[in-house]
């Protein structure tokens, strides 16, 4: 099954990357602000419902594609 | 003789100058490979700097998942000594052998500079150093700003768990001025700065010869059976 594993920096946690994107933006004259910089994965899970899959990518989530401690992640389960 | 072991990764760089310094200082070093679970009988462990499996997905995180290191983890849970150097101490937080996390310097700046280390307080890692003594030893990373949340940071200051400190500048934004922690058994130390690079008088300070006897001290103690 296809599932996407969304990291993000977890609320509050300072994103340098995410705030020199923003300078960025600033000096080109968006008005954009709030940018957070994070990661997207994309993998195929080999699951036979998308229960399991969402479970087995939220175990792998959370041992290795995050860093619980700095960042958060969300799990889609796609067909 | 007193056995070290320094570990080798794809991507690191700074294993042949761990290696060199533990010679220097009197003991066999002993090269470990990262795919290679066994230790070969080693007292203590260096996981040293670089930019392990190309800093891929976090810094350390892929090298916290080798072989070599679940063997390190069962080394240090029998409470013997092991010592992280920058990109060692990325591993060893991704490992979970010392608390807290390495995120990139809240300048995004690579320093490479010599800093000042103020001693937190003295400990076995800091043989004949006392509070508030300054040691000087290079550091060199994009990703060494040491964080741990409020409620982590206050509970690792109780225990002792923090050795050094930046003193003046914080050269990358490390919450506390952290430089170097330990586990809380204090036999896991690690740091960004690289004690193996201040160990000649040739190359400016011979600080980081503290830090090591610390290891070597550590690793001659009788092993707990």
């Amino acid at each position: 099954m296809n599932v996407t594993v969304l990291v993000r920096p977890r609320d509050g946690i300072l994103d340098p990357q995410g705030e020199a994107v923003r300078r960025s933006l600033a000096g080109l004259g968006y008005p954009a602000s709030g940018v957070r910089a994070g990661k997207v994965f994309d993998l195929q899970v080999d699951a036979g419902d998308a229960d399991t899959a969402r479970r087995i990518a939220g175990e792998i989530a959370e041992r290795v594609l995050s860093n619980p401690l700095i960042e958060q992640y969300e799990v889609e389960v796609g067909g | 003789m007193t056995r070290v072991g320094v570990v080798s990764y794809p991507g690191a760089c700074d294993d042949r100058d761990a290696m060199r310094a533990v010679e220097l200082m009197g003991a066999t070093a002993v090269r470990l490979w990262h795919a290679d679970p066994d230790l070969h009988a080693v007292d203590a462990v260096i996981v040293p700097g670089g930019f392990s499996y190309g800093d891929y997905l976090r810094p350390g995180a892929l090298a916290a998942l080798s072989p070599v290191i679940a063997s390190v983890r069962e080394h240090a849970a029998a409470g013997r000594p092991v010592l992280g150097i920058c990109n060692g101490f990325q591993v060893l937080t991704e490992a979970r052998l010392v608390p807290g996390v390495l995120r990139t310097n809240t300048h995004l700046q690579f320093r490479c500079q010599d800093v000042a280390l103020r001693v937190d307080r003295g400990t076995p890692w800091l043989p004949g150093a006392s509070a508030g003594d300054i040691l000087t030893i290079p550091m060199k990373h994009h990703d060494g700003c040491f964080f741990a949340d409020a409620a982590q940071l206050a509970e690792l200051e109780r225990r002792g768990q923090v050795l050094l400190r930046y003193d003046g500048e914080n050269p990358n934004g490390s919450v506390g001025g952290v430089a170097a922690v330990t586990n809380e058994a204090g036999n896991v130390c690690a740091l960004m700065p690289h004690p193996e690079h201040a160990v000649e008088e040739m190359v400016g300070s011979t600080d980081g010869r503290v830090l090591l006897q610390g290891l070597l001290d550590l690793a001659r103690q009788p092993v707990a059976v």
